[in-house]
């Protein structure tokens, strides 16, 4: 089967849903408020996707499985990913001189994907925690 | 009924909240938004100290918990304390003084967030106001890069688009918004003037605004970044026509290609309708309490964050001493973290460097940081459980209120504890 890829700039920021459930990050209401990706009508049709299918987002820094959802704000070619540890899967590290990473404006490929999307602890669940027992 | 309550949430902190309380317990909130109203009624808690015993957290002791994290500290040759965000003053201070005690580094939220937006207003300098001058005076308001409507939901309402004041008493009808930004946000849809811009090209907007002004509109070309010359000068017109206009920029400014430089840019436009009528400038700051951070460390070190203090006097590079900066190069040897989620926040390679060092936790919730500490201190939530100062996004200083009593010692209160076992080590190793 032919894999439909769609070219996009990737940035990430604050929802309502996000802020409500920031302070309760382990809960199922922030994997719901953070684990998606929303499009353009135009991008969400081109992908050829099922309603609420996933879709796996890779930049030069890593790639991650989020729903998919359509946003009638956006232009063709931005998708968003709330601000969060799937969006930070595949930001920036470098900080230009300043500090801060890369938040907003990766450039990212995107397509369809039958791979479920990891909750928050399978996303971590590969950092071997090789510090601190010692002392 | 506890009445006038702040919000610890965001840098709005709104003084209007109204907090039911029985027995003890917080049953109802008033008059707060979505974020507020969750935060306050509280959230699953971290039950009690916990420390990594073969791999896995197990509880213990306080004193056990405080032993742990001083020796972690102590035994670290470049150790990073960092957050800060969403706790009072009192315990910056506190924090600040661990920092010089250990040699280490010290760097608050604001370096994931308004960082750049700091060393932009370092380099130009900021026409600034309070939030209840633009409430009461401004009659053109311009988001930048940002989207009260989901980050600060009632910023609109109580003190800049749709508030009314004293002399805007029309509220939102008797004022003009301009909203720019790369996707038609719900803000956006409250604009009169939407400027749709492509990611990145903030400078080169803010930049073709300023030539404008200038009277120099016409070496402009006539598309700018996705956005029509005319539309460009309409929204010029709109700023010099303005008796007194703001300019309340976002992450969307500052997170973007250009960084420190949009916001430097922002502040020149500023600067130059300042030659026309009065316009102010001000950052839409996320956690309720990181501008107070920049403040305490500010006045305490002469830096607003990433200050280092292993050469004995504070040092601060950005690039060099932030926390993002000392993590992805592997400098890093230890890592308090205090009121805030670097695991979830930070992009998984720095992530990364945080699973190899020993890590210490100090936050009422459990979050993804927990999974990778080592130690892991409860504290009670400041502006429910626990009182102290913050700093609202404008600056003005807030004393946030204790509604209920908690079972947790307050954050101030453990990083004192650390700080008395640290100096009690001494520096016999």
């Amino acid at each position: 089967m032919m894999v439909i890829l769609l070219k996009a700039i990737m940035i990430s920021g604050r929802t309502l849903g996000q802020g409500a459930s920031c302070e309760a990050k382990m809960s199922p209401e922030f994997f719901k408020a953070t684990s998606f990706c929303t499009l353009s009508e135009e991008d969400y049709r081109s992908l050829g996707i099922s309603e609420e299918g996933n879709v796996l987002v890779r930049t030069k820094f890593g790639e991650v499985v989020v729903s998919a959802k359509k946003d009638e704000g956006l232009p063709p070619g931005v998708i968003f990913i709330p601000m969060g540890p799937w969006a930070n899967a595949i930001v920036g590290p470098e900080t230009g001189g300043c500090g801060t990473p890369q938040f907003k404006g990766v450039e990212a490929e995107v397509e369809g994907t039958k791979m479920p999307v990891k909750d928050v602890r399978e996303l971590f669940a590969d950092l071997k925690r090789t510090g601190g027992e010692a002392s | 009924m506890a009445e006038d309550v702040l919000c610890p949430f965001c840098g709005c902190l709104c003084d209007d909240i109204k907090v039911e309380v029985e027995e003890g317990h917080i049953v109802g909130v008033k008059r707060a938004c979505k974020l507020g109203s969750s935060k306050i009624r509280g959230h699953e808690r971290t039950k009690a100290p916990m420390v990594r015993e073969g791999g896995e957290l197990v509880e213990t002791t306080y004193e056990e918990a405080y032993d742990r994290a001083a020796r972690i500290l102590k035994d670290a040759k470049r150790p990073l304390l960092y957050g800060w965000c969403s706790t009072v003053c009192e315990t910056h201070k506190k924090g600040i003084l661990l920092a010089e005690e250990v040699g280490g580094v010290i760097d608050s939220t604001a370096t994931v967030c308004h960082g750049p937006s700091i060393i932009g207003i370092e380099e130009k300098g900021l026409a600034g106001s309070t939030l209840g001058q633009i409430k009461n005076r401004a009659d053109l308001i311009v988001f930048w890069g940002a989207n009260p409507a989901e980050a600060h939901p009632r910023h609109t309402q109580r003190y800049s688009s749709n508030s009314s004041g004293m002399f805007t008493p029309e509220g939102r009808k008797g004022r003009k918004v301009i909203v720019v930004d790369v996707r038609e946000t719900r803000t956006a849809k409250n604009a009169d003037k939407f400027l749709l811009i492509r990611p990145g090209t903030d400078y080169e907007v803010i930049t073709a605004l300023r030539m404008i002004v200038a009277g120099k509109g016409e070496i402009i070309p006539e598309m700018v970044a996705g956005v029509a010359k005319s539309d460009l000068e309409e929204a010029a017109e709109m700023m010099k026509a303005a008796r007194f206009g703001a300019i309340l920029f976002g992450l969307g400014m500052t997170h973007s290609r250009g960084r420190y430089k949009n916001v430097d840019n922002a502040l020149s436009l500023v600067a130059d309708l300042n030659g026309f009528t009065k316009f102010v400038v001000m950052a839409m700051r996320g956690h309720y309490n990181v501008a107070g951070f920049g403040q305490v460390c500010a006045w305490e070190t002469g830096f607003p964050m990433a200050v280092d203090f292993s050469r004995g006097a504070p040092y601060f590079n950005p690039g060099e001493t932030a926390a993002c900066d000392l993590l992805a190069k592997r400098e890093a040897d230890a890592m308090m973290v205090v009121a805030a989620d670097p695991v979830s926040n930070f992009p998984r390679a720095i992530v990364e460097g945080m699973a190899e060092i020993p890590v210490v936790q100090i936050d009422p919730f459990p979050n993804p940081t927990t999974l990778l500490a080592d130690v892991v201190i409860p504290s009670a939530v400041c502006g429910v459980e626990a009182e102290g100062t913050a700093y609202r996004m404008d600056g003005l200083s807030l004393r946030m209120k204790k509604v209920i009593d908690s079972p947790y010692p307050t954050d101030e209160e453990i990083v004192q504890n650390i700080l008395d076992r640290v100096r009690r080590l001494g520096d016999d190793n």
